[in-house]
C-alpha cells in the first residue's frame, strides 16, 4: 500500500521536499508536539479499498434500503427532479469552488446567487434575499433571533403549533440558549388561532411570530389579520412557507408578512434522507441590515462591465465576530444552484402545474379514502393543497405496516394520532389506486 | 496627518463631541474616518433610546469592516442625523459636519473625562 | 476564462418551457381563487437548451479545485474524490425519505453508526453526532453540548467562553448565538496563546475555552497540555475547532490532547466538494461523559444488529437540524474514509504539514514570515518584504499579490486573516497538490514579488486576465441592487 490515487507524491518528491525544509523526516515536521499526543495505535478503520471494492460495499449497503413509493410529506416531498438540474450542479466548476471571496474568478457562483436571491423575491414578494441557509427549521431559528435583533427591547416570539414538529423542534432549541422566550400559539380546527395570538401579544414584550402559510396537516391557513395585529403591538411576522407552493399560493408580502422562511427542498430537490436542502430566507428592505448570511449585489468592475459581489459584509461573522447578525458561514450554495435551475426549468406555468397536479391527486387520495371508511375527516372545511390528514378508524400502526410491506410510505402518523398522507406530481392515478385497494383490505 | 478641530472633546475611541447647552452632539473624528476608508453605513440608534458612556450606540461598516461607535456621554438621545442614511459618504467627506446623534446628557461632568483637541491629537495617530 | 453577461432572466421569452410532467389520470380539480396569489411569480419562460448554456457559460466564469491549485488558508481546498460523487447519486440513497420506517433504511442507518465510528477512531472522541449541517453550525451545536453540560449539573454561572485573538470569525459569532460572552484570550509574540494571560480569566463563570489547534497561524498549540489541565481545573470544558484538523489527520487525535467537544468539517478534511459555499456537514463529537447531551435524533445499534433512530432523550441538547443533517455529505466522506482505511491515513496529514513548510521555506526570501517556525498545514507571510514603494509609488499589498496570482491561473490564498498581521496571507497547499504544482506556485509568487518591486502598479491593476477586473464594492454596499428588476 504505497500509492494512493489522491497523494501524488513520490518517495524522490518526498526526499527533496524533506531536504530544502532542512529536516531528516516526516516525523520532524511534528517535533513541536509533545510526544505522548502522536497517535502510536492502530486506527479502528477498515482496510484501504480499492475503488471498484468501495462501489460493491456501498451497494451492498444501498440494497439494505427499501424502495418506497412515497404518500407522505411532513417537511420532505417527493417532487420530481428535470434531468438537466442534476447534470449541471456536477460541472466542477460548480461543485468544487470555494465561497466566491475572490469575485473575479467566481462570476459563476455569484451570478447565480444573484439569480436565486431574484428567483425567492419574485416567489415571496419579498424585497431581500440571502444566499441560503442550512435547511427550513435552522432559518426559522434564524428568523427568531432576526426578530429580536429588530425588536431591540423585546424577547418573546410566539410560535404556531401548526407548524412542523422538526421546526418547532429546532427554534426551541435555539431559544434555549439565546435566552429568546417562546410561547406557542395553539391550533384550533386546524388553523393558528388568532384569538389565542391576541391574547398572547396583550401580554407584552412579543418580537414577533413564526406561523406556516401552509401548516403540518396541509392546510393553507387563513392569515387575514394576522400581520396587521402583530404590527399592531410592534411585533414581526414570520412566515413558514413551502416554496413550490408559493408558486400559486399568496404570497408572503401579499400576507403582509415581513420575513419568509422556509426549506427549498420542495422544489425538486431529492429527499436524500433529509439532505442536504437548502434554507431560504427573505425580508422586507428596512429589516436588510438584520439578515443574516451572505448577501449577493450587482455593481461594476474597474471597466464599467456589470460585476457581482458579495455585499453588505459587515453583517456577517469573519468582520463582525461576536456582533454578527448570525455565526452562519458556509450555507447550502450548490442546492441554491439546484433550487435556480429547477425554477428556470420550471418557469411560472411549470410550477403552476406541479402544484395543480398535486392539487388533484391530493384531493383524489382524500375523496378515495374517505369512500374506505377506514377513515374520517378532520378539517372537512379547510383548504389543502397537496398534504392533509385523516383520522383513521383503524389502527393507524397495523394500516401503516401494511402499506410498508405493500411498498407505499403514507399514513404517517402526527401527534395528534391522525394519519398524513401526501401526493405529489409524480404519484400516478394507478398508484393511488393500488394505495387504497391496500387500505381497503384490512 | 488626520485633522483635529479645536474646541471640541474628543474620546479615547475617536468620537467627538460638541456642547449645545444640555445636548451633546456627536461624531467621529477625521483619523477614524481615515482608519475606516469609504464609509458604506452607518448603524444608528433611534430617537429617544438611552445611550451611556462608554457602551456602543452603532457602528459604521466599510466593504471589509466594521467598527462600534462608543458613546462619550450617558443620556437620551434626542436626535439622529437621517442624512447618514442614504449617504454615509458625508462622513468622509467633513468628519465634522457629519454629526451622527444629539444626546440630551443626563450627568454633564462626564464631559470632564474627555480630551481636548490638544490632549487628543497626542493619541490620534 | 471569458465574460459571458447574461441573466436567465434576460433570456426569458413568454411561452417557451423546459419542463414535461406527467398526466396523473385523476380527475382535474382548481386551486380556489382566494387562495392564489394576484400575479405568477416573475419567473424565466426559456428552453432546455437556454438553461444548459447559460450555466454552462456561467460555470465558465469559475474556478475550482478541478481548474487549479487553491491554496486558500484554513479551508483545506483538497482534491474532491469523484467516486464520492457516484456514490452520493446512487437511487437507493436519494430516494430515501427521512422518516420512513426504520426497517427501510437500514442501509442508510448503517451509514450514520459506521461514520460515527470511524471519526471517534481519528479524533479519539467517544460519540459524534453527524446533523449539523456545516463547521459553524457544529460550533454552535458543540457548544450547545457545553452548556447543556454545565445547565445539567445546575452549574448555571458558567455563561461566558474564552476564545483566543486568533480564532476563525465563526467562534464568537456561535458563542454568541449560543448565548455566551465572549472572553478575549491574547496570543503571544511566539503566535500561541499565552497561558500565564489565560490563567486571570479562569473562574466560575467559565464554561470553557474555544481552540484550534494547530491555531490559525499554522502553529501547534504546544501548550495544550497544561492549558487542558488549567481549563478543566476550574471546571470548564474545551472546545476543538475542527477546521484545522486536517494536519493532524493520521496523526494526532484531539481527544487525546483533552479535548471534550469538537467539530469537523468533512467538506474540509474529509474531502467533500465545497460547492461554492456549501452545503458542508460538521459533525460534533464529544467525550465519554457528554454523549449523553448529544442532539437528537442519534442512531445506535440494537443486540439483534439492526439499527435504531433515538429521537428523544431527555438530556439531549436539542435538535438543531431538521432531520439528520446533510446525508448526502456524510455519504461523499464515508466513502473517502473507506478509500483511506487504516493505511493511508497516516499519511494525510504528513504530507499537508510537508507541502504548507516546503512553499514557506521556498518563499520566505520575498515574503516577511513573522514567526519562524515549523508550521502545520498552513503558515502565514505578513505581506511583501520589498512592496515596491521605494519605487515612489504606493507600494504593493497582500490585496494586489492575491489579485495578481489570479492573472497567473492561480486562486488566492486566504488574505486578512488571522487578524493579528496588517498584510496577512496565509496558505494552505493541502496534500493533494503534487511537487511540481508547488514548484509553479513557488515560481509564480517570486515573479510577482520581482514585479512588486520593480513596478508596483503591474500589481494595482491585477488582475488583468480574468472575467472581470476589480469590482466596485464601495458603491455595492452603499447602493445594494440585490435582485433582478
Amino acid at each position: 500500500m504505497s500509492t494512493f490515487p489522491y497523494f501524488p507524491h513520490t518517495e524522490e518528491d518526498i526526499r527533496q521536499m524533506l531536504d530544502r525544509i532542512g529536516v531528516k523526516s516526516l516525523d520532524d515536521l511534528y517535533a513541536d508536539v509533545p510526544a505522548d499526543f502522536l497517535y502510536k495505535g492502530e486506527y479502528d478503520l477498515p482496510d484501504a479499498k480499492s475503488e471498484h471494492e468501495v462501489r460493491a460495499l456501498f451497494e451492498a449497503l444501498a440494497a439494505k434500503n427499501t424502495k418506497q413509493t412515497v404518500f407522505a410529506g411532513a417537511g420532505s416531498y417527493d417532487h420530481y427532479t428535470p434531468a438537466i438540474v442534476p447534470y449541471l450542479l456536477s460541472r466542477s466548476e460548480f461543485l468544487t469552488a470555494y465561497t466566491p471571496y475572490q469575485c473575479e474568478i467566481s462570476q459563476g457562483t455569484l451570478r447565480y446567487i444573484f439569480e436565486y436571491q431574484s428567483m425567492i423575491c419574485t416567489l415571496t414578494g419579498l424585497d431581500v434575499s440571502n444566499a441560503s441557509m442550512y435547511d427550513g427549521p435552522t432559518a426559522a431559528a434564524e428568523a427568531m433571533r432576526m426578530m429580536v435583533a429588530c425588536a431591540k427591547k423585546k424577547n418573546t416570539v410566539l410560535v404556531s403549533a401548526s407548524l412542523l414538529p422538526q421546526v418547532k423542534d429546532v427554534v426551541r432549541t435555539y431559544a434555549k440558549y439565546y435566552g429568546t422566550t417562546l410561547k406557542e400559539i395553539p391550533v384550533v380546527d386546524g388553523q393558528t388561532s388568532f384569538l389565542s395570538m391576541k391574547e398572547l401579544l396583550e401580554q407584552g414584550d412579543v418580537a414577533g411570530a413564526i406561523i406556516p402559510s401552509v401548516n403540518r396537516f396541509g392546510i393553507v391557513e387563513n392569515l387575514s389579520g394576522f400581520a396587521a395585529e402583530l404590527h399592531l403591538s410592534g411585533a414581526l411576522l414570520a412566515l413558514y412557507c413551502d416554496p413550490s407552493a408559493l408558486g400559486v399560493l399568496k404570497t408572503p408580502a401579499e400576507l403582509d408578512a415581513d420575513i419568509a422562511v422556509g426549506d427549498g427542498q420542495s422544489l425538486g430537490i431529492p429527499m436524500s434522507f433529509g439532505g442536504p436542502s437548502v434554507g431560504f430566507m427573505a425580508c422586507r428592505k428596512e429589516h436588510m441590515r438584520k439578515l443574516p448570511g451572505r448577501i449577493v449585489g450587482q455593481t461594476v468592475d474597474a471597466d464599467g462591465k456589470r460585476a457581482f459581489v458579495l455585499t453588505l459584509q459587515a453583517r456577517e461573522q469573519h468582520i463582525r465576530r461576536e456582533k454578527a447578525t448570525s455565526n452562519i458561514c458556509s450555507n447550502e450554495s450548490l442546492m441554491a444552484l439546484f433550487v435556480t435551475i429547477y425554477l428556470s426549468v420550471m418557469g411560472p406555468q411549470g410550477l403552476r402545474e406541479v402544484n395543480e397536479k398535486c392539487y388533484s391527486g391530493s384531493h383524489y387520495l382524500y375523496n378515495e379514502l374517505l369512500k374506505t371508511g377506514k377513515f374520517e375527516a378532520v378539517f372537512p372545511d379547510k383548504p389543502f393543497l397537496k398534504e392533509f390528514v385523516l383520522k383513521p378508524l383503524v389502527d393507524l400502526d397495523a394500516l401503516r405496516r401494511r402499506l410498508q410491506e405493500a411498498g407505499f410510505f403514507a399514513a404517517l402518523p402526527t401527534e395528534e394520532g391522525y394519519a398524513s398522507f401526501c401526493v405529489t406530481e409524480k404519484r400516478s392515478k394507478e398508484e393511488i389506486d393500488a394505495l387504497v385497494a391496500i387500505v381497503k383490505e384490512g | 496627518m488626520s485633522k483635529i478641530e479645536k474646541g471640541l472633546l474628543y474620546s479615547e475611541s475617536h468620537e467627538w463631541v460638541k456642547v449645545e447647552g444640555n445636548v451633546a452632539v456627536i461624531g467621529v473624528s477625521d483619523f477614524a474616518q481615515a482608519e475606516m476608508g469609504d464609509i458604506t453605513y452607518v448603524d444608528m440608534p433611534d430617537e429617544g433610546d438611552e445611550v451611556t458612556k462608554g457602551e456602543d450606540f452603532g457602528a459604521l461598516e466599510s466593504v471589509k469592516a466594521s467598527s462600534e461607535l462608543y458613546s462619550p456621554v450617558s443620556g437620551k438621545v434626542v436626535e439622529v442625523n437621517s442624512e447618514l442614511e442614504d449617504a454615509p459618504e458625508l462622513i468622509n467627506e467633513d468628519a465634522y459636519a457629519a454629526w451622527i446623534i444629539k444626546v440630551e446628557m443626563s450627568d454633564t461632568a462626564e464631559l470632564d473625562e474627555l480630551l481636548d483637541a490638544a490632549a487628543y491629537e497626542a493619541i490620534a495617530k | 476564462m471569458k465574460y459571458y453577461d447574461r441573466l436567465i432572466f434576460e433570456l426569458s421569452k413568454k411561452g417557451r418551457t423546459a419542463y414535461t410532467l406527467p398526466e396523473s389520470g385523476c380527475p382535474a380539480e382548481s386551486i380556489p381563487a382566494g387562495l392564489q396569489r394576484a400575479q405568477a411569480p416573475g419567473l424565466p419562460e426559456v428552453s432546455e437548451v437556454d438553461v444548459a448554456r447559460h450555466y454552462t457559460n456561467l460555470s465558465q466564469m469559475n474556478f475550482g479545485v478541478d481548474t487549479g491549485f487553491y491554496p486558500l488558508g484554513s479551508c483545506t481546498m483538497k482534491y474532491n474524490p469523484k467516486i464520492n460523487e457516484e456514490i452520493a447519486a446512487m437511487p437507493a440513497f436519494q430516494g430515501l425519505h427521512p422518516l420512513q420506517d426504520e426497517s427501510t433504511v437500514q442501509g442508510a442507518l448503517e451509514v450514520y453508526y459506521e461514520m460515527d465510528k470511524a471519526l471517534a477512531s481519528i479524533t479519539g472522541m467517544k460519540h459524534f453526532t453527524l446533523n449539523p449541517c456545516a463547521g459553524a453550525h457544529g460550533e454552535l451545536t458543540g457548544l450547545m453540548i457545553m452548556r447543556s453540560y454545565h445547565m445539567h449539573r445546575g452549574d448555571l454561572a458558567r455563561t461566558k467562553v474564552i476564545v483566543p485573538d486568533s480564532a476563525h470569525g465563526t467562534n464568537p459569532a456561535s458563542a454568541a448565538v449560543c448565548g455566551l460572552e465572549i472572553v478575549e484570550v491574547k496570543s503571544g509574540a511566539n503566535g500561541l496563546v499565552d497561558v500565564e494571560s489565560l490563567k486571570p480569566l479562569l473562574g466560575p463563570d467559565i464554561a470553557g475555552i474555544m481552540m484550534t489547534n494547530p491555531n490559525t497561524l499554522g502553529l501547534f498549540e504546544k501548550d495544550i497540555k497544561e492549558i487542558a489541565a488549567l481549563v478543566h481545573e476550574c471546571g470548564g470544558l474545551l472546545y476543538y475547532d475542527g477546521a484545522n484538523m486536517n494536519p493532524l489527520l493520521g496523526m494526532v487525535r484531539p481527544g487525546d490532547m483533552g479535548f471534550d467537544i469538537m467539530h469537523l468539517n468533512l467538506h474540509k478534511t474529509f474531502s467533500t466538494p465545497h460547492g461554492g459555499g456549501g452545503p458542508g456537514s460538521g459533525p460534533v463529537g464529544v467525550a465519554e461523559r457528554l454523549v449523553e447531551f448529544l442532539p437528537v435524533p442519534r442512531v445506535e445499534k440494537l443486540e439483534d444488529g439492526s439499527f435504531h433512530v433515538v429521537r428523544n432523550c431527555e438530556t439531549s441538547a436539542g435538535q438543531v437540524s431538521a432531520f439528520m443533517g446533510n446525508f448526502g455529505v456524510i455519504l461523499r466522506a464515508y466513502a473517502y474514509i473507506l478509500m483511506l482505511g487504516k493505511q493511508h491515513i497516516k499519511m494525510a496529514g504528513k504530507l499537508a504539514t510537508l507541502s504548507a513548510n516546503y512553499i514557506k521555506e521556498c518563499l520566505k526570501d520575498a515574503y516577511k514570515l513573522p514567526i519562524e517556525s515549523v508550521c502545520k498545514h498552513e503558515f502565514v507571510f505578513d505581506g511583501l518584504i520589498d512592496d515596491g514603494s521605494s519605487t515612489g509609488k504606493p507600494g504593493a499589498t497582500t490585496l494586489d499579490v492575491a489579485k495578481r496570482l489570479l492573472d497567473y491561473g492561480f486562486h488566492a490564498p486566504t488574505i486578512y486573516f488571522p487578524l493579528l498581521f496588517h498584510q496577512a496571507l496565509m496558505i494552505e497547499p493541502t496534500e493533494t497538490e503534487s511537487k511540481e504544482t508547488l514548484d509553479l506556485f513557488i515560481e509564480v509568487m517570486h515573479e510577482i514579488a520581482r514585479e512588486a518591486a520593480e513596478d508596483p502598479d503591474i500589481l494595482h491593476g491585477a488582475p488583468h486576465l480574468t472575467p472581470i477586473s476589480r469590482p466596485d464594492e464601495t458603491t455595492a454596499a452603499r447602493n445594494p441592487i440585490l435582485k433582478f428588476e
